[in-house]
């Protein structure tokens, strides 16, 4: 019966697809809202605590960064709204692959991630950003970015098979907003008050942030920072991939 | 096994403090429709949700279409349709979209899941819904598309071998029910054997061949439409006079029984069991006519479900008994 584990996945992936074309507005504003958010910091608020040269160059990986770690809130909405529909059951009554539900959803987010991070990007060059890299060191940047967002997704479904509610969904829609600016992803660490420095160089979110900037930069990658950034949302599927493949399969008993 | 399509032996399942089913057994012979009968929470839901997969039960045993529907989960969900009470759609798509949709996840490959698709829109006369999506349609058209999902059904593009209907017309108007009706009664000449549940006895008697009546997470009675109507006092006739105070009058010609008979003087109704349905509305009938006593209205019906657990567990409805 695995032969229709990539078939019923294609097949999900293609109903997020579907959904896609028939609601464009709503991918539209899930793209243009990173834009915003970085022409925000990047122009009306300005600054960029204790960041020294080019401030655009310092929150363009921050900024990719951020876009990915806010699609946590994105799949956990998806798969809530899913979940609180009876169309799951009809799934979950039916031959198809275990877990062709999930992976259908995190192809589809995965795929619309892609999408944001060209867009942001291409704005980024627009206004003059350039990264130093090269296309080999740009590559491996996207790379880092897409798999800490393949963490933030496994966790969204987590969160949203153990929460199962809108109400819950508001909650985490606020709360990545802390978690994200707790981040270096704006400011550097060093200009915060020493506990929240650490706490900021912790998140796993400015290991990412941190190794793109050193691939975009001209001094080059430093193999500890990628390490980290490599290592981090590995070790945060190891947790919850399992855990939510475990819950989805659970939930009828 | 080859003519039990459903066994269910002794089944549990517990929520909490809730004992949603009590070991419940049923058995349901294959092509027949088969209703069950209850008040909300008696666990009609929870006896569905079981067979079909949906849910484990605490202990007991349970096979549908031949196979374990914990161990061998897969098997029956290849031969099972299932139409919850709510409907199991996707509110973006389309009708077409939505049976493609599962028609692919039914393995019965992208041609054959287009065909199959094009063929229920047509039996269930959505064909004219086009790409509007579902969350623009009625409630009847909503309700009929989810009965096409649920008969995407076997590889071979045939209707599931068992059909699950969980309160198949609550919600729905006059004319939507009349609609799921004529369409559950299309399927039983396929030879789909169909489990329905519901609150009205009306529905049960209208669609299906035997009724088990559930209360409290097991099955209280069981048997044909016709030996559970006996069980339960069967049909009554319902005479509403024009003017209240010939009930005394009318009460002495009528040709029923007078001892069964219940009078309500505020409703001006004289309401009485009767065997034979006909022959009691005709006899009715003629001795108001001859009489000249005005009749507002004349009907048979029906025990309702209250009168049916009246009869069979002494109380009319479990919520009062609680309160």
């Amino acid at each position: 019966m695995t032969t229709y584990a990539l078939t019923d996945s294609w097949t999900m992936t293609r109903r997020e697809l579907a959904h896609w074309a028939r609601q464009p507005g709503r991918l539209v504003v899930g793209l243009v809202f990173p834009v915003m958010l970085l022409l925000m910091f990047g122009y009306l608020v300005g600054g960029g605590r204790g960041v020294s040269g080019d401030y655009l160059d310092y929150l363009m990986p921050g900024m990719l960064a951020l876009t990915m770690a806010f699609g946590l809130e994105g799949t956990m909405l998806a798969v809530t709204q899913d979940l609180n529909k009876g169309v799951i059951d009809r799934f979950r009554a039916m031959p198809m692959a275990d877990g062709a539900v999930l992976v259908g959803r995190s192809a589809a987010d995965m795929l619309q991630s892609a999408v944001g991070l060209a867009v942001l990007i291409a704005v980024g060059l627009a206004l003059g950003w350039r990264p130093q890299g090269g296309p080999g060191s740009f590559l491996a940047a996207v790379g880092l970015l897409l798999l800490f967002r393949f963490a933030m997704l496994w966790i969204g479904i987590h969160l949203a098979l153990v929460a199962g509610k809108p109400e819950m969904v508001q909650a985490v829609q606020i709360l990545v907003w802390p978690v994200g600016f707790l981040s270096n992803a704006l400011a550097a660490p060093t200009s915060m008050p020493g506990w929240l420095g650490t706490a900021v160089e912790w998140n796993p979110m400015s290991r990412t942030a941190t190794a793109t900037r050193d691939l975009f930069g001209a001094a080059g990658p430093d193999a500890a920072h990628i390490w980290a950034a490599v290592a981090w949302p590995l070790a945060l599927l190891a947790i919850f991939f399992p855990l939510a493949v475990r819950r989805f399969t659970r939930m009828s008993h | 096994m080859a003519d039990t399509a459903i066994t269910v032996e002794e089944v549990r399942k517990r929520y909490g403090d809730t004992q949603a089913l009590d070991g419940l057994d049923l058995t349901v012979a294959r092509g027949t429709v088969h209703g069950v009968l209850g008040p909300n929470g008696a666990g009609k839901t929870t006896l569905v949700r079981i067979l079909s997969t949906l849910l484990r039960p605490d202990s007991g045993r349970v096979e549908v279409a031949g196979h374990d529907v914990v161990r061998q989960a897969r098997e029956v969900r290849l031969r099972i349709g299932l139409l919850g009470q709510h409907a199991a759609l996707d509110e973006e798509l389309g009708g077409r979209q939505n049976l493609e949709l599962f028609g692919r996840l039914h393995h019965l490959g992208a041609r054959h899941a287009r065909v199959r698709a094009d063929e229920l829109l047509e039996r269930f006369d959505l064909t004219a819904t086009g790409r509007k999506p579902v969350r623009a349609f009625s409630g009847g058209m909503r309700r009929r598309l989810d009965l096409a999902a649920s008969l995407i059904g076997n590889r071979d593009g045939t209707d599931p071998e068992v059909l699950f209907l969980d309160e198949p017309t609550t919600g729905l108007d006059p004319r939507g029910r009349a609609e799921v009706w004529s369409a559950v009664r299309s399927l039983v000449g396929g030879g789909t054997t169909v489990v329905l549940t519901t609150q009205y006895l009306e529905e049960a008697d209208q669609l299906a061949d035997r009724i088990s009546v559930v209360d409290r997470g097991r099955v209280i009675a069981d048997g044909t439409v016709d030996e559970l109507k006996a069980l339960t006092g069967g049909d009554r006739i319902d005479v509403v006079l024009r003017d209240a105070g010939l009930l005394g009058a009318a009460l002495a010609l009528l040709p029923l029984p007078a001892a069964d008979v219940t009078v309500d003087p505020d409703r001006r109704l004289l309401s009485a069991p009767v065997t034979d349905r006909m022959a009691a509305l005709s006899a009715v009938v003629r001795a108001l006519e001859e009489a000249g006593v005005e009749a507002e209205d004349v009907a048979l019906r029906r025990p309702t479900l209250d009168e049916v657990f009246l009869h069979l567990t002494g109380h009319d409805d479990r919520t009062k008994e609680t309160v």
